[in-house]
């Protein structure tokens, strides 16, 4: 048994194939109670219920909604390019599934545990905007495009910034394996050292690359109807949901693996299993999504702009070089193997 | 199965890079181009260069191609203009890409390439390091000048792209958050004792009061 799996082409496909539905069906069952753990804290900020009609405490709802969803008509609105207008949902939805594959759950327990692993992440995450960039062309409708081009600007900028962020970790792990990240956590987490600006400027980065508020410009509702996906309905208008729910747990996974220790637990506290621990930093910063959606209006553009280019990015790149001059005095750079 | 793939991967690159010059709407195109890229980073990971892959995927197709995309729509071309001149013209431009092809074959094969790194080089996985850290060892101790040198001459770029495009604007509102975070409330709100039945006018208050005018750069000018 062990060998048809481990030593057989045929057994190793198979062994992927389980392994991808082991981590992507908890991760969709979580994006679909992320909407009602949403639905429900901002309920709470609001001093109201929430959701709390279907099942017992309303925890049915999600799937009210996908059924809902599911009957519902695709309309194809009659100057859109028929192929890519479906085409980008797909992208947006496939692409935030693929980077489910080099997160570790547990100590080496990863889909792929590749050598460039934050590489990969960083590459799928700068994807993420053809999604968005491809359905307000195919639209043909000019709020759809302008939230396009909101868009492409917003995550361009902010990803240099989380590009610098990435690089101080990297400086103080020696590799670029998520794995070797976790590890190199297992004493302080890097929130808690001299990198907690750096988490601060990942944090607010991470709002603007998921395009969540305040930095949901490119759907802005009260300027450009719903941006990019105005014109989509049913399944493909609920692909972008899914892609955006499950980037954002994404986002989340990949800061708690880069400053919160990933799955390591916190006090000594290891009876618990490393899975809990993830799943429960990935809570905490979701939670952060949310509080931040219920209590910040929207930015401006100049000011999301200025933002970006004018304070992040001088301020990561400065970290970065202090925290390079920093190892490097004390001798602390971590040696190639 | 790895030739399968090479094989897969190599077709789609060659039938997207010649789609890229040969289909008509322009989006399209840079579409096409996005596609020919991954199918590279693809090749890249085949011969095991991961590095070289994902660099490839988060600086091209990440950076450079939303850019072209972004350009890319927002024009708009008239193809029949377009394609008028093109009989004349593609002549000169054969001639200058043969030039081109001639200067690169030249240095080419006229570059002498440091002792040390044919240890790393020829092989995307060499056997002693990963191919990130031997890429790193090669290129920032003995090709340091010439990355800083690549460095800055994408920075003379940057300039003279802004220096090109950038204009003077005049009378235009600018937010100065310092100047706004220096306001006090005393600077700003004035309460007043203000009589019942009394309107406005009657206590001499008019709306609006004296305002404080925006942040400009200088007074605004007449516009042609």
């Amino acid at each position: 048994m062990r060998d048809f799996f481990l030593h057989t082409e045929v057994g190793s496909g198979l062994l992927t194939l389980f392994e991808t539905l082991g981590i992507l069906v908890p991760v969709l069952i979580l994006m679909a109670y992320s909407t009602y753990f949403e639905r429900k804290a901002l309920g709470a900020f609001q001093l109201r219920l929430g959701p709390n009609r279907v099942g017992w405490f309303g925890l049915a709802q999600p799937f009210a909604d996908a059924v809902k969803v599911f009957t519902k008509e695709t309309i194809i609105p009659a100057g859109a390019n028929r192929f890519l207008f479906l085409l980008a949902p797909s992208i947006t939805f496939i692409l935030a599934c693929m980077a489910w594959a080099v997160i570790p759950v547990q100590n080496g327990w990863a889909v792929a545990n590749i050598n460039v692993g934050i590489l990969y992440l960083f590459a799928i995450s700068s994807l993420g905007v053809y999604g968005i960039i491809i359905a307000g062309w195919a639209s043909n409708s000019k709020y759809a495009f302008l939230g396009a081009m909101r868009s492409a600007a917003q995550m361009v900028s902010y990803e240099v910034s989380i590009g610098f962020v990435l690089v101080s970790v990297l400086l103080c792990v020696g590799s670029l394996n998520l794995n070797d990240i976790v590890l190199a956590q297992s004493r302080h987490w890097f929130a808690f050292t001299p990198l907690f600006p750096m988490f601060i400027v990942f944090l607010i980065s991470m709002l603007a690359e998921t395009n969540r508020a305040p930095f949901d410009l490119p759907e802005g509702e009260s300027e450009i109807v719903a941006g990019f996906f105005v014109e989509y309905s049913a399944m493909a208008f609920a692909l972008f949901y899914l892609g955006e729910y499950t980037n954002m747990i994404m986002m989340s996974a990949f800061a708690s693996i880069l400053f919160l220790g990933g799955w390591q637990a916190p006090f000594g506290l290891t009876f618990i299993p490393g899975v809990f621990w993830l799943l429960a930093k990935i809570s905490l910063i979701m939670f952060f999504f949310f509080w931040v959606r219920a209590t910040f209006p929207r930015y401006r553009y100049d000011q999301l702009m200025r933002l970006g280019w004018k304070v992040f990015l001088p301020l990561s790149l400065l970290w970065l070089v202090l925290t390079a001059g920093f190892l490097e005095f004390f001798h602390m750079l971590p040696r190639s193997s | 199965m790895i030739t399968l793939f090479f094989y897969l991967f190599s077709a789609v690159l060659l039938g997207a890079s010649a789609m890229v010059v040969t289909s008509r709407n322009p989006v399209h195109a840079v579409l096409f181009l996005i596609l020919a890229f991954l199918n590279a980073a693809a090749l890249f990971l085949i011969a095991g260069a991961e590095f070289l892959a994902l660099t490839l995927v988060v600086v091209y197709v990440g950076a450079v191609a939303v850019l072209f995309l972004f350009v890319v729509m927002m024009l708009d071309v008239d193809f029949v203009q377009l394609r008028e001149g093109f009989q004349r013209y593609a002549p000169v431009g054969a001639a200058v890409g043969l030039v081109l092809f001639g200067e690169l074959a030249a240095v080419l094969f006229g570059w002498e390439a440091w002792s040390g790194s044919f240890a790393v080089r020829g092989s995307a996985t060499p056997s002693s390091v990963s191919n990130t850290v031997a890429l790193g060892q090669v290129l920032y101790t003995h090709y340091v000048y010439l990355f800083q040198l690549s460095g800055l001459i994408l920075l003379v770029a940057m300039i003279g792209a802004i220096v090109l495009t950038h204009r003077e604007r005049r009378g235009a509102l600018r937010q100065d958050i310092g100047r706004q975070q220096a306001r006090r409330v005393d600077e700003t709100l004035e309460i007043l004792q203000v009589p019942s039945r009394a309107g406005a006018g009657q206590i001499g208050l008019f709306r609006p009061k004296h305002l404080p005018s925006p942040v400009r750069d200088r007074e605004p000018v007449e516009r042609a």
